[in-house]
């Protein structure tokens, strides 16, 4: 794992709760949009509330960082990162809004942290068999190591 | 009736959702590392590669089935159910899957990871 790795898995964080934050402020500019073939225009036109744009926007590099990652990690190394977003929400409502967080949240931040930090301490890919390089055997051999 | 409407949802996008996981991580891998193929080919060369492998598209498709799912299961069931209900099983389903499919070594650590924060998902969601 290399610093631009990580710097790959921290976009995927940042982007992903960065665009839904940005979208989810743009939907509700827009009101309640229903869910149907006739609110299919009001859907496409939703893109042109410069929030939800903006909101696409950050999705898809959300999109180009998470795909880049699953090009060179597992999909159960990967995935956690993902999760990581619900922390950097409450801690961002908390610390820059000042924000109440329940003791069950903070208790659902601690879980999930920890989570990531168990996954993040492991080997970043053990499905060494689609790779035929000269790390393969280093990879298995560490990946043996924590399966046991 | 809408709470079985719900649950069906939630079925539909935690099988959703990791169908495309799983298919997205295999074609990645059969791409191999985008950043040296960058670095020696350009950026071209990458996002051709990724679009000629046909598992992306069908990865993609699953991805929009999940997400339309999403859409109706929220029609049906209340956000505060659904989000964490299938957000945290996706994330147990997935280390099945990826484990099954993607024959990754999904040893003791990933595991406890994977229900810590299935957990700690369910529980900001409360």
């Amino acid at each position: 794992m290399t610093f631009r790795k990580y710097l790959v898995l921290a976009g995927i964080t940042v982007f992903s709760t960065a665009g839904d934050s940005l979208l989810a402020r743009g939907m509700k500019e827009l009101g309640n949009v229903n869910v149907s073939l006739h609110s299919l225009s009001a859907l496409l036109l939703a893109i042109l509330n410069p929030w939800v744009a903006l909101g696409i926007l950050f999705l898809l590099t959300f999109f180009a960082c998470y795909i880049s990652a699953l090009s060179w990690a597992d999909l159960t190394y990967v995935l956690p990162a993902t999760s990581l977003g619900y922390v950097l929400i409450a801690l961002i409502a908390h610390f820059g809004f000042h924000e109440v967080i329940s003791t069950t949240r903070w208790l659902g931040i601690t879980l999930i942290a920890a989570g990531v930090g168990f996954v993040a301490a492991g080997p970043s890919i053990t499905s060494s068999h689609e790779h035929h390089n000269s790390r393969g055997a280093a990879r298995d051999a560490i990946s043996q190591e924590v399966e046991l | 009736m809408n709470e079985i409407y719900a649950w069906v949802a939630i079925a539909l996008i935690i099988l959703a959702s990791t169908t495309g996981d799983v298919l997205l991580s295999y074609s990645m891998k059969r791409v191999g590392d985008v950043g040296e193929l960058w670095k020696q080919s350009g950026v071209l060369a990458v996002l051709g590669r990724v679009l000629a492998t046909p598992t992306f598209a069908l990865g993609l498709m699953a991805m929009g089935v999940a997400f339309y799912s999403l859409l109706f299961g929220l029609s049906w069931g209340n956000l505060s159910l659904v989000v964490p209900a299938s957000a945290s099983l996706t994330f147990v389903a997935n280390a099945v899957a990826a484990r099954i499919f993607l024959h990754e070594r999904v040893g003791r650590r990933r595991w406890i990871a994977a229900l810590l924060v299935a957990a700690g998902v369910v529980l900001m969601a409360v």
